[in-house]
């Protein structure tokens, strides 16, 4: 990825971000004429941790996917696709309706574990280099299961209104979330981020193969260790907030791919940065759409998000017949 | 004389068994076997690849504990495998196995702009061979390099193999199906069998033993098989 690009990038990002806040305009402006200390707390409290959450979710969701990508070989493999977000998720339904934890930090560190869960069984599972079919199918499985099992658990929670509860939060949503459940998110996902660049050469490596990148020096059990244990408390802890946001994970690292020559580490950096853009637009595009109502964002990147993957697979069968 | 490798002991589980070997520096030893002898599994143990038991000394110095940054100088791995996951530029896979000077006679001028997905399995070969070559390590190792490359390339590769170790300094070890490949161009011949090293050079009766071909006319052939009450008549 060239300076250019990146400053781009950064740049595309910002103005993102700020439209994110200020979107849309006309209320605020009208209500900055009334009464500007209102208007200032609801830039403050209401929309700027909503702008602030798709950037740090959709950054952690593109930086974990491309890690993961990089780490089964494998670019099908992504947070949601492999299971990791519905079992962060059934990890926080079970905390809060089943245990009876609400603490924003409960929530957090029982979505931690579901995702932790979740990949130690794709790992088990699937196996160190996955094929694609047969992690997709473990993903799959996976996924059906926490789905299956946070159905369970919502239908035992001794709440009556669980599932409705759930239901918004469950579909991806950043509306209504306060700058302290923001910090939640974002203090884990910056961590995680850094800590993931760190991690760069190794996956790097690991595109000659894992015979060779361990012949050159680097310690792939330790490499492995890290990526499942990142990706699990980055991703858990903005799934604890914002429920599960899907594609984002898949989509980010293949354009970030583009711009680091198939460099798979390499990658995570953009990736982020294309995930935190793709997140801010669609959640823009959500508060721009003329339906009336707020629709989950989750639903929104799933709808851009499945016809792409499945171009995805239909390029893969071409390539392979080609 | 001083060795350059001295490998003692080294075993991984139900693959290799108790393997001790030295290689003087300067010297081409070829490592010969047949499917599933172990002439991998020790590349493996010697590359660090793995966690294998036993103990290697590369100029007195285990190469299992140096890094990324000193390693691609002390020893290289090429796989048997020239499949890579992602399309990376032929420049870039080089890059990755720490760089270096690429050998002239591999010509790869007109590949290092291409994408890997976009050679042919030959031409791939060689990068990943340069790859292999450019850091110039200590000691070569190299599982069946031949593989997929013509005649002609076959014969430019083993020659370019003894190129680099001319200046007496560094050794390689190369594993190898083609037995007459390994009797023109090794210093010295390892055969392999059921995990061990189990003789030393081409000596016609454990060609027999272990891989059961015989040179007959001139070419290899199946053993034929001793008179037995099968097959009498």
């Amino acid at each position: 990825m060239s300076i250019r690009v990146a400053v781009a990038m950064l740049a595309a990002l910002g103005i993102a971000f700020m439209l994110s806040v200020l979107v849309p305009w006309s209320d605020l402006a009208a209500l900055y004429g009334e009464d500007p200390a209102l208007a200032w707390a609801i830039a403050v409290e209401l929309r700027l941790p909503r702008a602030g959450l798709a950037l740090i979710y959709g950054a952690m969701l593109g930086a974990a996917g491309a890690a993961v990508q990089a780490l089964f070989a494998n670019p099908l493999a992504s947070p949601d696709l492999t299971g990791t977000t519905s079992g962060a998720a059934l990890g926080a339904v079970v905390t809060a309706y089943i245990l009876g934890f609400s603490a924003p930090i409960a929530l957090s560190l029982g979505s931690i574990a579901g995702a932790l869960g979740s990949l130690l069984l794709l790992l088990a599972l699937a196996g160190r280099k996955a094929e694609t079919a047969t992690l997709l199918l473990a993903g799959l499985a996976i996924s059906a299961l926490a789905g299956a099992l946070t159905t369970l658990a919502l239908a035992l929670a001794p709440s009556p209104f669980a599932f409705y509860d759930a239901y918004d939060w469950l579909m991806g949503s950043l509306v209504d979330r306060s700058l302290v459940q923001m910090a939640f998110a974002g203090i884990p996902a910056a961590f995680v981020l850094i800590l993931l660049l760190r991690l760069v050469r190794p996956l790097d490596s690991l595109a000659l193969g894992e015979e060779v990148s361990q012949s050159l020096g680097h310690d792939l059990l330790s490499v492995r260790r890290q990526v499942v244990c990142l990706t699990a408390i980055g991703v858990g802890a903005c799934v604890a907030i914002c429920g599960a946001i899907g594609f984002v994970g898949l989509v980010a690292p293949i354009f970030a791919r583009r711009l680091t020559h198939g460099h798979p580490g390499r990658a995570i950096l953009p990736a982020a940065l294309i995930g935190a853009l793709l997140l801010t637009a669609a959640d823009i595009a959500v508060r721009l759409a003329p339906l009336g109502r707020t629709l989950p964002i989750g639903v929104v990147t799933a709808l851009l998000g499945a016809p792409f993957f499945l171009w995805l697979v239909a390029h893969m069968r071409w390539r392979m017949a080609s | 004389m001083r060795a350059l490798l001295e490998a003692r002991g080294l075993s991984l589980p139900h693959r290799l068994f108790d393997a001790t070997l030295a290689i003087a520096p300067g010297e081409l030893v070829c490592l010969v076997g047949p499917n599933g002898s172990g002439k991998t599994s020790l590349l493996h143990a010697l590359a660090g690849i793995g966690e294998a038991d036993g103990e290697v000394r590369i100029d007195g110095v285990d190469p299992r504990r140096l890094g990324p940054a000193r390693r691609p100088h002390v020893l290289t791995y090429l796989p048997a495998s020239r499949d890579l996951a992602w399309p990376l530029l032929a420049r870039d896979l080089i890059a990755l196995g720490g760089g270096g000077e690429l050998p002239a006679s591999l010509e790869l001028d007109g590949l290092l702009d291409r994408r890997v997905d976009r050679l042919s399995t030959g031409e791939r070969s060689r990068a990943m061979i340069a790859r292999a070559l450019a850091p110039r390590p200590k000691l070569l190792l190299m599982d069946e390099p031949t593989a997929n490359l013509d005649p002609l390339w076959q014969i430019r590769l083993m020659e370019l193999v003894r190129a680099e170790l001319a200046s007496g300094d560094r050794a390689a070890l190369v594993a190898i199906h083609d037995l007459d490949a390994a009797a023109r161009y090794a210093d010295r011949i390892l055969v392999m069998h059921e995990g061990r090293i189990a003789a030393e050079g081409l000596d016609g009766d454990h060609i027999a033993d272990i891989f059961g071909i015989e040179r007959l006319d001139g070419i290899w052939q199946p053993v034929r098989q001793p008179a037995g009450p099968r097959s009498s008549p």
